[in-house]
């Protein structure tokens, strides 16, 4: 069971529900918490594990030999993105911009422009009883998310059976990355706020996740604040409303001192008691 | 002409309404450039009028004409993206998974492939509330190009402030450290960082802070909700005095962020507290800041 926690924007509480979610599941069954939020991924600073392995994550550039180069300027040409130029004598590589589609490197008449391995990113994998928990980190720099987001996907299919409950933070938006994040799982949940700018947003992520065909339910946090348009916009589109999390000022606090916030708040225990009875029934409807 | 920009790191530190509250206190001498293409909001508290909109293009799309094309599927072995699948026998982009890169193209024997610009959103021209102008955008679904569109904003935004001759521009940045907090930063005069003392706020402004070095641009921060957690706060304090950089202020959590967002309105016109004080003084702080 694949399930990917996403918003329209950062800072709606997603961090906080994968953590507190992954964690109270993991009271009962293995579960893997993935962070994709590769540019700044925060669930770490949640969650308590002690470190398993680490691994370099690379992306393939072009490298340039100068020897075999007759500077007839064909690369140049076929980079869609500029990231290979010609400056004079010489070939010039940017290996930010460079998206590795091997079109500059398999069409040079001279092979002079190898691919090579260029590190972006580094994922680790930590450990704590039932919950395993994975988070990628782009270097700083890096501006392309999605090849270090596939393969932290890769990283989780090999390392994890099926019986494990697969938690995905994706990254905020509505942009590629978080398509990459949520493509191949099973459900998702958005988690917004009950304002304008939690609405305005709830919409563009609903939209998203419409033109993936992605099944999915909402959670609202900061309940109570705010008014109902969210919570009326949901039954007017018939999205299910899967739990409400109070507004509550002590959330803040334990939030922001990096604890969990369904240890000591009860109420938020039963909400994420709802979204837990929802994965289970749905796990056991795949069995069956 | 300066340019302030508003930058958080990560959402939902208030960021937003601050530059909206910014923006009415600046009036008609202060044009609006919402950078934060992604999750744009500014315009659900300043009431922009979508006086003028355009497409925006940004990238390109592979397309294969199924006439030309005579199913050798040499485009598929060639893309990198897997953006080629076969569909009952026929060669078809996934509009999805298209990197744009153009290779396919350039292999196909037969001229069956061409790339199209993508039109990755709209931008708007629009008069607001505080009797000014604001420049915003709407990326579109699983766009990829939002840097190039934040900068669009930008430049867009100094023409307008050329034209009108007004000399400030209030920016409401992109989140993140990547290519789109890059473009809202460049030819920044002054930065505002918003952030709130949790141990992921700190973490996120230390980030964003290597950035804004980085480009050599003189900050100052804002800490809301800073009584949430008082050691971090003070954790915060210690860090923007050893980086040098100006403390504008530090606002108490108060629900009001969330009330006037409801009613439509900047902080500054729904409330009538010590908040609104606040925020006046440290717009008068970074106002002093960058003459
Ligand atoms: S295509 Fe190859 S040979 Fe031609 S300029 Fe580029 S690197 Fe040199
Ligand atoms: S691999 Fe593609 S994107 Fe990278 S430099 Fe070569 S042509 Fe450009
Ligand atoms: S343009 Fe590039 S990514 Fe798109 S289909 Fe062609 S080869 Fe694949
Ligand atoms: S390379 Fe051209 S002709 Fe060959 S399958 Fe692709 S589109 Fe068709």
């Amino acid at each position: 069971m694949k399930i990917a926690v996403a918003s329209g924007k950062g800072g709606t509480g997603k961090t906080t529900l994968s953590t507190n979610l992954a964690s109270f599941l993991a009271e009962n069954y293995p579960v893997v918490l993935t962070d994709l939020d590769v540019e700044e991924p925060n669930s770490g600073l949640f969650i308590e594990a002690e470190l398993v392995s680490e691994e370099r994550k690379f992306k393939m550039i072009p490298e340039w030999i100068e020897d075999k180069c007759t500077l007839c300027g064909i690369c140049q040409k076929v980079c869609n993105f500029h990231a290979v130029i010609q400056l004079g004598p010489m070939i010039m590589v940017f290996p930010e911009l460079c998206h590795g589609c091997y079109a500059c490197s398999e069409l040079c008449p001279e092979d002079a422009l190898p691919m090579i391995r260029k590190k972006m990113g580094q994922l680790k994998h930590f450990k704590k009883g039932n919950l395993h928990f994975v988070e990628s980190r782009l270097d700083i720099g890096e501006e392309q998310a999605v090849p270090l987001i596939k393969q932290t996907h890769k990283y989780i299919d090999q390392h994890f059976d099926k019986d494990f409950i697969r938690i995905y933070d994706a990254p905020p938006g509505t942009s590629c990355p978080v398509m990459e994040a949520v493509k191949d799982t099973d459900f998702v949940i958005l988690i917004t706020e009950p304002t304008p700018f939690g609405l305005h947003d709830l919409t563009l992520a609903v939209e998203t996740m419409r033109e993936l065909k992605k099944e999915f339910g909402v959670v609202v946090n900061r309940y109570g604040i705010g008014n109902d348009d969210v919570l009326k916009y949901c039954q007017e589109e018939q999205i299910a409303v899967l739990a409400k999390i109070p507004n509550d000022r002590r959330i803040a606090e334990l939030y922001s001192q990096g604890k969990l916030i369904y240890r000591e708040i009860p109420e938020v225990r039963e909400e994420l008691e709802k979204v837990k009875e929802l994965i289970i029934r749905r796990m056991e409807e795949v069995v069956r | 002409m300066k340019e302030i920009v508003v930058i958080s790191g990560k959402g939902g530190t208030g960021k937003t309404s601050l530059t909206a509250s910014f923006a009415y206190l600046g009036g008609e001498d202060v044009i609006v450039a919402d950078c934060d293409v992604d999750a744009a909001d500014m315009h659900l508290l300043l009431q922009p009028d979508f006086a003028d909109e355009d497409d925006f293009y940004s990238g390109e799309l592979a397309h294969i004409s199924q006439n030309e094309c005579i199913q050798c599927g040499k485009c598929a072995e060639v893309c990198r993206f897997d953006a080629i699948p076969v569909i009952k026998g026929r060669y078809i982009v996934d509009p999805l998974a298209c990197e744009g890169c153009g290779y396919c193209a350039r292999v196909c024997p037969t001229d069956a492939i061409t790339n199209k610009d993508l039109n990755v959103g709209k931008w708007y021209i629009s008069n607001i509330k505080t009797g000014s102008m604001m420049v915003h955008a709407k990326l579109g679904i699983g766009a990829d190009n939002s840097g190039k569109l934040v900068a669009k904003v930008k430049s867009e935004a100094k023409d307008i402030a050329e034209e009108e001759r007004k000399n400030l521009i209030i920016v409401d940045g992109s989140p993140g450290v990547g290519c789109p907090v890059v473009s809202s930063l460049s030819g920044a005069s002054f930065v505002v960082l918003v952030t709130e003392p949790s141990v992921s706020g700190l973490h996120d402004l230390k980030r964003v802070y290597e950035l804004v070095h980085k480009f050599n641009i003189k900050a100052g921060c804002i800490i809301n909700k800073a009584d949430i957690n008082k050691e971090v706060t003070a954790e915060i304090e210690k860090f923007l005095k050893e980086e040098n950089i100006v403390h504008i202020a530090n606002l108490p959590y108060d629900e009001s962020f969330t009330k006037a967002m409801t009613n439509g309105q900047t902080i500054v016109e729904y409330s009538d507290n010590h908040l609104k004080d606040l925020i006046i003084e440290s717009w008068n702080d970074i106002l002093k800041s960058i003459t």
